[in-house]
């Protein structure tokens, strides 16, 4: 039981992507673990505690990785923390070498370069069941005494060789030193890349005295599911397909939680103006908070669910075949094709497709998708163009059979993705500059998901998600609220009230009369109306009154905002949704100062092109941020997005009154 | 001298299914280095497993695992028949 060491041990787990490191590290630190980032860099950061002996043990996770050489971010930073240099981290006591038995050869590569910073190491052999199954074998205990490390078999799921592997820790900790070979001083002058071929040579020298293969190997079963996975027919077919079933579940699985989000946090508001006093202090709780908040969590069911599904993709192998299969598609714009995925989540919300870019290991080819995700029509864009169709152009087919709502909706989706290739194609030409993205990329075995690994993921990247947009999200949510709850009308004479509301209202959507027109007047008096009022002039080229500024500036905090955005200063009450016939009535009779209407089916078509391209989201914005860790890039992206929304925008509407549309 | 004999060729233009010893790895970039790093060096065997749906990338099985690879990348992989 007592440890002889002064202080508690550092130890950091290194391997091979797919060798089975997560799976290890969450059975050594069950429930126990921090996931943040390396100081100034997106590398992520999982660091546990580990019962070793008695006593605790921190672990630290380092990024998947094949080399050691610093050649990317992710191996710079494993390297750093292996030679003691990252700050905040304490130099490692003992590295444990996860290695996958099935891939001895690669996989021990990277070991060979752990013997070379002289820590000492300890060989985690995992899939031995698998390779065993495939009738080969292996000699431990060869094994160990030719690596002169020791190695030991593990199954994180079953346990075994889990208390061995504490024991071998332990035991190499007190050596202290490492008695492995080394082969940084292999000589270079007879090539530049002698030292590889000197750690393989020993390498494999080492996996045939230890080894015995089954000469007539089975087929494997991953290379029976990939006769049909990666068919250059069926292939694709079964990628679209598994797409429908992840959008299916996103848009109507998501849909249940996602209203009870929305009553729930609709009743907490309502309880909160119910139960204090009326004022400032409980508009800010109910309507700048709780509804801030409540905007951003709503939208939680959907990235939970698409997060589930990319950690699923991954863990399973076939997010490595998405990429194998688009690649020549992807590669054509520039990008890489491992950038498809991330792109497709887009369409349900870019938050998780940005999150998900992480893969795509060049960090020009990353930062390219990530700044054209936002162009995929997300989930939050629906509620806009759904309000936009329903007032102008439902019902209402082309040849008699074609519905124009259809059509425009398919037009809204096409519109950002050939903007998004555009802009894809420009970037990799100008600001991201590069070299066509290498693409070498292991297919691995196909692997029955590890539930507990694939939730656990899932839980991770939602909460980060929470943690990083959320404090952006709330300072802008209380920012707009003020916006149109400032200055307030302190003495409102009821009797002025009233008598402005005869004119003005036309329906409204049960709430009384009077709160809602007060509400609409508010608005209109309030910052945000004078900055509708302002910005005018610049928005007038579109088509678009001070009233529809009002709803620009609003559906900043996020686009859906728009719809109640309009029901507010159309007097209909703000919880109509865009299928509100009351709301598209208000909006059919806007008229303006010269008594046309505002709205024609032009006007509409103009701000759903203005929606499909321009950056209205700032949970995006707040993600970017942090996933480039700079505040550059989010600028550009804003600023870029809004120049191409207003220029497609404006040719839209003058196009189409060129064209004699009005 | 047996080498010599052999019919020399580069791993993108190898039919599907076939497999050769790798000769060579040209060029002296990160590519280059990774794909020597990933166990493709001189004397090892490689099979063209297969290749997506627009003719690239391929699939390359190499030391028992398979790596996908594009085209322009396998051409700098010389191998012997």
């Amino acid at each position: 039981m007592a440890s002889t060491t002064a202080h508690s041990l550092t130890i950091a787990l290194a391997g091979n992507p797919n060798a089975g490191k997560t799976t290890l590290f969450n059975a050594l630190t069950g429930l126990k673990q921090k996931v943040a980032n390396y100081p100034g860099v997106t590398v992520e950061r999982k660091t546990g505690r580990w019962q070793l002996n008695g006593s605790g043990a921190d672990l630290i996770d380092l990024p998947g990785l094949y080399s050691l050489d610093a050649t990317s971010l992710d191996e710079q930073i494993a390297r750093n923390v292996i030679t003691g240099e990252q700050k905040g981290v304490r130099r490692p006591d003992v590295v444990v070498a996860v290695v996958d038995a099935t891939n001895l050869e690669r996989n021990l590569y990277l070991v060979t370069q752990l013997f070379d910073y002289k820590v000492p190491v300890v060989i985690a052999l995992t899939m031995i069941d698998v390779f065993e199954k495939q009738d080969h074998e292996i000699n431990i205990a060869k094994l160990s005494q030719l690596l002169k490390t020791p190695v030991v078999a593990i199954n994180a799921k079953s346990g075994r060789g889990i208390k061995e592997l504490a024991k071998e820790v332990h035991n190499a900790a007190e050596k202290g030193e490492s008695s492995a070979p080394v082969f940084s001083d292999v000589d270079e002058t007879s090539g530049p890349h002698a030292k590889i071929f000197a750690r393989y040579s020993f390498i494999s020298k080492a996996v045939q005295e230890s080894t015995r293969h089954n000469d007539t190997p089975k087929l494997r079963i991953s290379s029976k599911i990939d006769k049909v996975l990666t068919h250059k027919f069926f292939g694709l077919v079964i990628l679209v397909a598994v797409l429908l079933v992840v959008f299916q579940a996103i848009f109507s699985w998501a849909t249940v939680p996602m209203d009870l989000l929305e009553q729930g946090f609709g009743g907490l508001s309502a309880l909160v103006k119910e139960n204090m006093p009326p004022g400032i202090l409980t508009d800010l709780i109910s309507d700048g908070i709780i509804a801030g908040v409540g905007g951003v969590v709503v939208f939680l069911p959907q990235i939970l669910l698409l997060f589930l599904f990319i950690s699923l993709l991954e863990d399973t192998g076939y997010m490595a075949r998405a990429a194998f299969l688009m690649d020549k598609l992807m590669s054509k714009v520039g990008l890489h094709g491992k950038a498809f995925l991330p792109l497709v989540s887009s369409f349900a919300c870019a938050i998780p497709g940005i999150m998900a870019t992480r893969t795509i290991e060049n960090k020009r080819d990353r930062f390219a998708t990530i700044m054209v995700a936002p162009f995929m029509s997300c989930s939050a864009r629906l509620p806009v163009y759904t309000l936009m169709i329903a007032a102008f152009f439902a019902g209402q087919t082309i040849f008699g059979f074609i519905s124009v709502a259809a059509v425009l909706m398919l037009a809204m989706y096409a519109l950002g993705i050939a903007v998004a290739v555009v802009v894809a194609f420009i970037l990799k030409r100008s600001v991201l500059k590069a070299p066509p993205p290498q693409f070498l990329m292991e297919l691995p075995e196909y692997r029955v998901p590890n539930l507990r690994t694939v939730l656990q993921n899932m839980f991770t990247r939602a909460w980060l998600f929470l943690k990083r947009a959320g404090t952006v999200i709330l300072a802008i949510s209380i920012l707009l609220w003020a916006l149109m709850y400032f200055p307030r009308d302190l003495s409102p004479t009821p009797a002025a009230d009233s008598s402005t509301t005869q004119a003005a209202v036309v329906e409204t959507g049960g709430e009384p009369v009077e709160d809602v027109v007060k509400e609409s007047e508010q608005l209109k008096h309030s910052f945000a109306g004078m900055l509708g009022h302002t910005i005018e002039p610049v928005i007038r080229p579109l088509g678009f009154d001070w009233k529809i500024g009002v709803a620009l500036i609003a559906s900043f905090a996020a686009r859906e905002v728009l719809v109640s955005t309009l029901s507010i200063i159309y007097n209909v009450g703000k919880d109509a949704d865009a299928e509100s016939t009351t709301l598209v009535a208000a909006i059919r009779d806007a008229k303006g100062d010269d008594g046309k209407p505002i709205w024609t089916p032009l006007t509409a078509l103009t701000l759903m092109v203005f929606f499909v391209l321009a950056m209205q989201c700032m949970s995006t914005l707040a993600v970017v941020r942090r996933e480039t860790n700079s505040w550059i890039w989010p600028i550009f992206m804003f600023s870029y997005m809004t120049v191409i929304a207003y220029t497609a925008a404006f040719l839209t509407y003058q196009g189409g009154r060129m064209l004699g549309f009005e | 001298m047996k080498e010599k004999m052999a019919q020399q060729t580069t791993l993108n233009t190898l039919e599907i299914g076939a497999s050769g010893r790798v000769v060579a790895v040209n060029g002296d970039s990160r590519i280059t280095r990774r794909i020597l790093e990933m166990g493709i060096i001189p004397g090892v065997l490689v099979k063209l497993v297969k290749s997506a749906p627009f003719n690239d990338p391929i699939e390359v099985s190499v030391r028992g695992y398979n790596l996908a690879m594009r085209r322009s990348e396998a051409a700098a992989i010389e191998v012997a028949l």
